[in-house]
């Protein structure tokens, strides 16, 4: 297991967005995390990356206990996160996004070799100097794929990753997902389009009222008779 | 719209492809520096102005009496606070209305130890690197539980801004005998005065450098020094950071980025830098008083640097070193306009270029220049 917690708890004022989770995710794997609106899937992204503090319960991260830890302090361990709204640095040239991403563990020639490679992968070359903000929806999106993705992560975690994008873009970006899947990076997406979840996911986790409410592959999922009556007819957020 | 690409990117260890690690020479590195993405101004255009401004300010000189040269110099005393402050402000993000606080507190802190401990030895140079480094430990302490405590936006202005006032109003009541510190008496809302100039320890007795010529190029010198230094820790690692948290903290946070320590680092940084400015400016008149800490002296470098162009360190220098001259010049021909002109000035800036007027010349002036070739 990559990422695990345990007897995760957490709620605001009297709504409980996190009961008890135990909650796994393999080293490898797309994980798909579903469920309809105020399953609280943003919550548990929240806490797995530390913007949010469990009231009880722990997070372990390739085996560490990461509960106590800051947001950036897990990043450094190895987690990369993207946003559902483009959490790119909208002023800032292309080029300095990406500079801005790696430099921590890049310098130099490696750097620059990492830019290029990212580039070309998001499909942003000859965009470098343009500002991030003026690209279309989709290719901010990618861009902030690329920051997530250019160095190393282990666990890559995506909020929504293809929210505000057309069916082509989606298709598009679930093959750049398995791509990157296929090289090693493993990835927990909160997503509720269910024909990209049946696109990516190895396994899928439904939630519902802060609580696991299933577990296992695409197909078991779909073929659930909760699941499939309660939760996907109402994921339309 | 092409999609991305699947192939071209492998991540994990092979990332860090077998590409042998170049030697890097670290100051080639750092000389780089000079020009990046966070300051404006590269190319030979812009560096043949750069040498020709220096050059006509180290021949200024010649051409005028020493007198008034000590009057230019005091103009430079001040660039050091608005530097900083574009630091906090125009590249962090987080607007101090109080950098006259480090200001005050160096200020005195140089009067206090020279006229405790005197000026032999060069000891001067001493307390001007122990008061600056009172001010910067003031901003580790007020930086820490702002930064640390989440004080975020306009909060930290108001913090900053008391901060200043407070330490007004306390030195303003320490008129009577009993509030000394050791030799040196803070004299109330008169302030302190009689502290030495900075001295220079020269074999056959030291340089005092009392407002006059020499006491010009050694400002003009450090000025030098801070610009550039700035300019290559700005497009360091270190700067691209402070720019990112002032685009988007949370992205910043999210991308391995201990915010708050950054915060913190660029606040004692502008800290130190107004200290800077509190001493040069205390050693350059002898004298320091409550009124440097008043919300007017704390109102001038926000105008200056905003005036100037916060996000970019020469605009904010060429703003500072406009208006200061504008100030006194008006301060000469109508005191009493000064301060309502500086005000305009700021409505004015925020109404046409609130990205600063000096910046915006800048670009506007680069833009012209580009089909020509380089960029200035």
């Amino acid at each position: 297991m990559i990422l695990q917690t345990k007897g995760l708890c957490k709620r605001f004022g009297g709504v409980h967005v996190a009961r008890n989770i135990d909650f796994g995710i393999e080293a490898g794997e797309i994980h798909c995390l579903i469920g309809p609106n105020g399953a609280g899937k943003s919550s548990l992204f929240r806490l797995i990356l530390g913007a949010h503090r469990p009231d009880s319960g722990s997070i372990l991260f390739r085996g560490e206990d990461v509960t106590g830890l800051p947001s950036f302090a897990r990043i450094r361990k190895g987690m990369s996160v993207k946003f559902q709204v483009p959490g790119i640095f909208k002023d800032l040239s292309v080029r300095q996004n990406l500079v801005i991403s790696f430099q921590h563990h890049l310098h130099g020639h490696d750097l620059e070799a990492t830019i290029q490679r990212v580039l070309a992968f998001a499909g942003l070359e000859g965009l470098e100097e343009q500002a991030a903000g003026t690209l279309s929806h989709g290719r901010q999106q990618w861009l902030e794929i690329g920051m997530a993705v250019g160095v190393e992560p282990q666990l890559l975690l995506l909020d929504e990753p293809t929210a505000g994008m057309s069916p082509e873009e989606t298709r598009q970006t679930g093959e750049m997902l398995r791509a990157l899947n296929a090289q090693g990076v493993t990835i927990l997406a909160v997503e509720h389009d269910m024909s990209f979840v049946q696109q990516i996911a190895d396994r899928v986790t439904v939630l519902h009222f802060g609580e696991i409410f299933a577990q296992g592959s695409v197909a078991e999922i779909i073929s659930h008779p909760g699941v499939a009556d309660i939760y996907l007819g109402a994921t339309d957020d | 719209m092409t999609g991305p690409g699947n192939s071209g990117l492998s991540v994990g260890p092979s990332l860090i492809d077998a590409t042998p690690k170049r030697q890097r020479n670290t100051l080639a590195l750092w000389l780089s520096r000079l020009e990046g993405p966070q300051t404006i101004g590269r190319g030979r255009g812009f560096w043949i102005t750069f040498v020709l401004a220096v050059l006509a300010a180290a021949i200024y000189p010649m051409f005028v009496d020493g007198w008034t040269v000590g009057n230019t110099a005091y103009f430079l005393v001040w660039t050091f606070m608005a530097m900083g402050l574009g630091v906090i402000w125009g590249y962090a993000g987080s607007l101090s209305f109080g950098q006259t606080a480090f200001f005050g507190l160096a200020g005195y802190g140089y009067g206090v130890l020279t006229l405790n401990f005197g000026a032999a030895y060069g000891f001067t140079l001493l307390a001007l690197v122990l008061a600056v480094g009172l001010a910067a430990l003031l901003a580790v302490v007020l930086g820490y539980f702002m930064f640390y405590g989440r004080v975020q936006g306009v909060f930290i202005g108001i913090v900053t801004l008391s901060v200043t006032l407070v330490f007004q109003a306390f030195m303003a009541q320490t008129a009577g005998p009993e509030w000394a510190i050791g030799a040196a008496r803070l004299n109330g809302f008169n302030g302190m005065s009689g502290m030495p100039p900075l001295t220079i320890p020269w074999p056959g007795g030291d340089v005092l450098l009392y407002a006059d010529i020499a006491l010009y190029y050694v400002l003009l010198g450090l000025m030098l020094l801070v610009y550039l230094g700035l300019r290559m820790l700005l497009n360091a690692p270190f700067g691209n950071v402070l720019v990112a948290i002032r685009e988007n903290p949370e992205r910043a946070e999210m991308l391995g980025y201990d915010v708050r320590r950054y915060q913190l680092l660029g606040f004692v940084l502008g800290g130190a830098l107004a200290g800077l400015s509190g001493v040069l400016y205390t050693a350059w008149g002898q004298y320091i008083t409550p009124s440097s800490m008043s919300i007017t002296a704390a109102a001038l470098p926000v105008i200056w640097v905003a005036f100037g162009g916060r996000k970019d360190v020469t605009a904010t220098l060429i703003g500072t070193l406009v208006m200061i001259f504008l100030y006194q010049w008006l301060t000469i021909y109508g005191s009493q306009y000064a301060i309502v002109v500086m005000g305009v000035i700021l409505v004015l800036t925020v109404l046409f270029a609130p990205e600063g007027i000096v910046l915006s010349l800048m670009r506007w002036i680069s833009a012209r220049l580009k089909p020509a070739g380089g960029r200035a």
